[in-house]
């Protein structure tokens, strides 16, 4: 696949699948703050994926709702970590922090790609991306330096995701020309800033981050394999839709 | 939105206990509120004054959040970005509006904490209309045009009323309904004009909410004899019959313009420019109230849920030595 498509794709789809799950809080939240936390946060993340999409919609792909809207779980190239079900709090504050704290690292890099309309579009999204950052490492102090019942539900929580968070960074056939063309930094070169700027956070707290050689990335989402989760989850977002995608809804 | 139209469960006169306020105190606090002073959470009130507007406050940040519950289902479906995103900031403006309104109501001395254990243990009501199914996109468009709406002409008459706090927090929650309104009628415009799936989805759903829109607003008058009271010290604005009044002025024409039918043959405005229209049924609405609808279990369920899950969060959140503030506005 060409370079900018095969990069694109993955932005977009990890973007819009997170947004949804993060929508679904509506209603379940532990505090109402929570709610509308992770709804802004959702909202935030459709934004991004529609620029993303529009991107690629001027590089000749399908309209964005069209794509957003009719693929279907082959076809998408989200890692596996963000279609994985909301579960509770302890597993969704956490992908959200392992997951944010990657993409801003992603779209700082991206504000300096050579594909300059990419570099627009990740100046602006950065800057929103870094309160999402801010909103999890608060919680993530918070709640891992409080009671041990939260302690012990994060230390697992953590446990649980890092695998999957590990898939963030899994690459594809177009990498070294990603690279080498300029578009992006890397997904190796992210890996290791990530690890830092995790690590920095969860030092200030009780949690302890295992070492992350001996883990086993959840890999294949960037190649079309997905867990089970995620058709469930398109085919409710395309319920709608489908029912005559002639219509203007 | 949704602020239940109807406060439910209003005392009868026996039970208003004013015989036991200081006399002097009330004369004053009349007169301020005849004036048109804003009454604030540290000036004096009587004992039923505070219990009705604590009542009421939290009956409607209860509407709010249970409110976002039918149409929070419909976020993960809502067709394309556009109608997604809309929907999503929608519904988080009315738990924001929760928000307010819980602090508006703990202004009165009754914590956030105390007020959701009494809505989940159905000692606190809520607005009814969130008692019904929302079976499709249609119906959740049905609600952001027609129950804000209808929660729109209730709110702003309540926004004129006595007590500050709920007062500003009306002011900013209208603000925010107003979009929503614009939201609504541009999805149902949509629906309504559009493919003949559409259209028959569309009309679907209002047939199925337009006798809960009938009721948004409470019994008649004519079978309320307890508001007089509670309209001298301005905690009820409106009765119940003129809001709806008002509401049919406004939202009929509109809804007829659209190519859509209602499904009340006996709705029409008569020569004096009332509206007429077949009476609810009120039996079926006490009914639901007290319990028996078809979507109470399951709404009241899914807060407890979430009580519950989240426990561990707000117990975590607890400073030990940290003392419960009550909030000034």
């Amino acid at each position: 696949m060409d370079p900018k498509l095969d990069l694109l794709y993955r932005l977009a789809d990890d973007q819009l699948i997170l947004g949804h799950r993060n929508s679904e809080w509506n209603g379940l939240g532990p505090i109402l703050e929570e709610d509308i936390a992770f709804s802004s946060m959702a909202q935030d993340k459709l934004g991004h994926s529609l620029q993303l999409y529009m991107l690629l919609h001027e590089l000749g792909e399908a309209e964005p709702d069209t794509v957003a809207f009719t693929r279907n779980a082959p076809q998408f190239h989200c890692c596996q970590l963000t279609e994985l079900p909301i579960g509770e709090y302890d597993f969704s504050l956490i992908r959200h922090f392992l997951f944010d704290h990657a993409e801003l690292l992603r779209f700082e890099a991206l504000a300096n790609s050579s594909y300059e309309p990419l570099a627009l579009v990740a100046r602006k999204v950065k800057g929103e991306l870094k309160y999402h950052v801010l909103h999890a490492n608060t919680w993530v102090k918070r709640l891992g330096t409080a009671t041990e019942e939260a302690i012990t539900r994060m230390q697992a929580a953590l446990e649980f995701t890092l695998p999957y968070a590990l898939g963030i960074f899994e690459t594809t056939d177009a990498e070294n020309e990603i690279i080498s063309s300029g578009l992006f930094i890397g997904e190796k070169e992210l890996q290791r800033r990530w690890e830092a700027s995790i690590s920095k956070v969860l030092a200030q707290t009780a949690l302890t981050l295992p070492d992350l050689r001996l883990l086993t990335p959840v890999a294949g989402g960037r190649h079309g394999q997905h867990t089970e989760h995620l058709q469930p989850l398109l085919d409710e977002m395309a319920e709608v839709f489908r029912l005559d995608p002639t219509a203007d809804w | 939105m949704y602020g239940s139209a109807s406060t439910h469960d209003i005392p009868t006169q026996a039970t208003t206990g004013l015989e036991n306020e200081d006399p002097i105190l009330l004369a004053e606090f009349e007169a301020r509120i005849a004036r048109g002073e804003k009454i604030e959470p540290t000036d004096w009130m009587p004992q039923l004054y505070r219990k009705q507007l604590t009542r009421m406050i939290e009956q409607h940040a209860h509407s709010e959040i249970i409110g976002s519950l039918p149409e929070g289902t419909w976020i993960t479906r809502a067709p394309g970005f556009r109608r997604k995103m809309a929907q999503m900031a929608k519904v988080q403006d009315e738990v924001g509006h929760a928000q307010l309104l819980y602090s508006a109501a703990e202004t009165l001395g009754k914590t956030r904490e105390q007020m959701l254990s009494d809505l989940i243990n159905g000692k606190s009501k809520y607005s009814n209309v969130f008692n019904y199914p929302t079976p499709t996109w249609a119906d959740s468009n049905v609600i952001s045009w027609l129950i804000d709406a209808g929660a729109i002409v209730n709110q702003m008459a309540n926004a004129k009323g006595s007590y500050g706090p709920y007062c500003r927090a009306l002011d900013r929650i209208c603000a925010e309904e107003a979009f929503h309104l614009k939201y609504g009628h541009d999805a149902v415009v949509h629906m309504a004009t559009g493919t003949p799936i559409q259209r028959k989805m569309m009309q679907e759903a209002l047939n199925r909410w337009w006798p809960a829109i009938m009721t948004f607003f409470g019994p008649s008058d004519k079978m309320s004899t307890h508001t007089e009271i509670l309209m001298r010290w301005k905690v009820k604005m409106a009765t119940n019959d003129a809001c709806r009044q008002q509401f049919l002025d406004m939202y009929v024409p509109k809804i007829l313009e659209i190519g859509l039918t209602l499904p009340d043959a006996n709705l029409r405005k008569n020569e004096d420019g009332v509206w007429e229209f077949s009476e609810p049924d009120w039996e079926d609405f006490k009914r639901v109230i007290n319990g028996d609808g078809p979507c109470n279990a399951e709404r009241i369920a899914v807060r407890r849920a979430a009580e519950e899950n989240g426990a561990w969060v707000r117990r975590a959140m607890q400073q030990p030595k940290a003392q419960y503030v009550r909030p000034l506005a």
